[in-house]
């Protein structure tokens, strides 16, 4: 089975947000930049199918030559070889057109991408890599098994979760659940070092027009500070949730 | 040419979602100067629809379709865009509706905004702003396609009736292979899901034990409120993971979020802060909540909450 999993460089989860350019670019001073933990869950899963199943695991990430550091990561982890695909990550689309071509030219089983990405939460690369290359989806994927090429997968519904049967080839859109956060596997020093011999392989974008643009961000208004309310006048918290925020 | 809006269903009934994105694409069509059709999916009670600004209902009644399958029911929302000359399609948050908007948007070639939390701020050029760095930020985004997906936060535009009639025709789209079958279906049909809930009760590690659930369950009660908890809770297995919140977890924009016993580490607040009122309660006054919250409570919970249960009871026993 060959696996490909799709990596979003992010910032990491604690970095602060800001934006330059009057507001119209995200400013990447002083961020570090990791592996998006959705997409970390995805490639944890996958390197159990490469040890239990002898699947291949394939790294694919759209941008420039400053995410080459989160793919090593991805190849210190364990995966087999990376792919970059050598064009800024606009938007989406222009982004899953990229990686459903790579998805397809490389006659990729399975593809495993997180079914968001923590900067812009589009929420769409995932589905739109199965829409473009016509082959199953199952997104917020919190387990995932395989035999042969008929899957069987738990999906995360709004107040439970049901379970799918389907076949390869396939499109994950993976979070936590395909693998627990204590499954998750740092780099250790021998992983790093083979990390450095193994492919990276820069591959040229194919034509994809992009069809949304980001604009302009705002940062939320900052907050008032909390109101606090004694544990004995509870009361008085019924009455400013009631009159006051009008939300009882 | 018209502003199709997907009409969501649960059983047949229409999911209160389903009135908020029709709310949303009434307001757009107003600005365009033309009419909202809805396209509902075995979903009957269409004349509901007109209360919040459809027109004309396209009813597709099909067996095929008892169970949501994303690639399907995109398959039967193109059809319906294409026989509307739609130029917008609405959709909303559900993890359903976010499945199957990425389908949707290759189908139609259409552009695709998620988590949009207001009306377009102009039509022309198609601009909308929406949540992004998990809620850290608001992203101003151009939909640069001739057709254009918009994908509504929950609870972000409301409902606005408006005095209109539903009418209703019977749609009989083309539904494709379905290539994933639903085996199970595991999900509690009695409780608010946290996606639909105007309110949500979620309880932390403060509270020592799944045991001490019972008062979280009783508070949600009280207020018809969805229950969640923190990650811990669910790493710790005292509740299940649909349950977890934050941004690992499902995320969160309801009226009014009650946090119990959670300090409020940044990868929950991420994933709550599109809330728009925050309760705390905690005993620890310097728990990092505190400065997210709208209203705080220092307090032990297991002392608070069955005294707030006791007063929003009386509250609503007022109203």
């Amino acid at each position: 089975m060959k696996i490909l999993v799709c990596i979003s460089h992010v910032p990491d989860t604690t970095s602060k947000i800001n934006f330059t350019d009057n507001d119209t670019k995200f400013d990447t001073t002083g961020v570090q930049f990791v592996i998006n933990p959705n997409d970390e869950f995805g490639l944890t899963r996958a390197m159990w199918f490469k040890e239990k199943q002898g699947a291949s695991v394939t790294v694919v990430n759209v941008g420039g030559p400053e995410t080459e550091p989160t793919l090593r990561k991805a190849l210190a982890i364990g995966a087999d070889e990376a792919i970059r695909v050598n064009t800024p990550a606009t938007d989406g689309f222009s982004v899953a057109k990229q990686l459903a071509h790579i998805a397809q030219s490389g006659s990729f089983d399975l593809v495993i991408a997180g079914r968001e990405s923590i900067d812009y939460n589009g929420g769409m690369v995932p589905g739109m890599i199965a829409g473009l290359n016509q082959v199953n989806f199952v997104n917020n994927c919190i387990g995932l098994e395989i035999e042969g090429t008929t899957a069987k997968a738990i999906r995360e519904i709004d107040g439970g979760k049901e379970t799918v049967a389907t076949s390869l080839p396939l499109v994950i859109g993976g979070q936590k659940g395909l693998v627990e956060e204590s499954d998750l596997r740092i780099p250790n020093m021998r992983g790093i070092m083979m990390a450095r011999k193994k492919p990276l392989t820069v591959a040229e974008p194919i034509t994809a027009t992009a069809q949304t643009s980001s604009k302009a961000f705002e940062k939320p208004a900052p907050k008032g500070a909390v109101t606090l309310v004694a544990p004995d006048n509870l009361d008085e918290l019924v009455n400013l949730l009631h009159n006051e925020a009008k939300v009882i | 040419m018209s502003v199709l809006v997907y009409t969501e269903s649960d059983q047949g009934v229409f999911k209160k979602a389903a009135f908020e994105v029709a709310s949303y694409a009434k307001a757009i069509a107003t600005d365009l100067g033309t009419t909202v059709t809805a396209i509902a999916i075995n979903a009957n009670d269409t004349a509901a629809l007109g209360t919040y600004g459809v027109d004309n209902v396209l009813q597709v009644n099909n067996d095929t379709l008892k169970a949501f399958n994303a690639n399907a029911y995109a398959q039967v929302i193109k059809q319906a865009a294409e026989k509307e000359n739609a130029t917008v399609v609405v959709v909303s948050s559900s993890a359903d509706s976010k499945y199957l908007a990425p389908l949707l948007s290759v189908g139609l070639n259409a552009g695709y905004a998620s988590n949009v939390i207001a009306k377009p701020e102009s039509t022309s050029p198609f601009k909308v702003k929406r949540t992004a760095f998990t809620n850290k930020a608001f992203e101003i985004t151009e939909i640069t396609s001739e057709v254009k997906i918009v994908g509504v936060s929950n609870n972000s535009f409301g409902l606005v009736e408006s005095s209109g009639n539903a009418s209703a025709e019977d749609f009989s789209p083309s539904v494709p292979d379905l290539g994933i079958t639903v085996e199970s279906v595991d999900k509690a049909s009695d409780k608010v899901s946290i996606a639909d809930a105007e309110i949500v009760v979620s309880g932390g590690r403060g509270l020592k034990g799944p045991e001490n659930w019972g008062m979280v369950e009783d508070l949600a009660d009280v207020l018809g409120a969805a229950t969640a908890c923190s990650k811990p809770v669910s790493d710790l297995g005292w509740r299940p993971h649909s349950e977890h919140v934050g941004q690992t977890g499902k995320p969160v924009a309801s009226n009014l979020y009650i946090a119990i016993g959670i300090s409020g580490a940044i990868q929950h607040l991420a994933g709550i802060n599109a809330s728009k009122v925050k309760v705390v309660i905690n005993t620890d006054p310097e728990a990092p909540f505190f400065k997210a919250a709208d209203y705080g409570v220092v307090g032990d919970a297991f002392e608070v909450v069955p005294t707030l249960i006791e007063k929003l009871k009386a509250f609503k026993a007022q109203q």
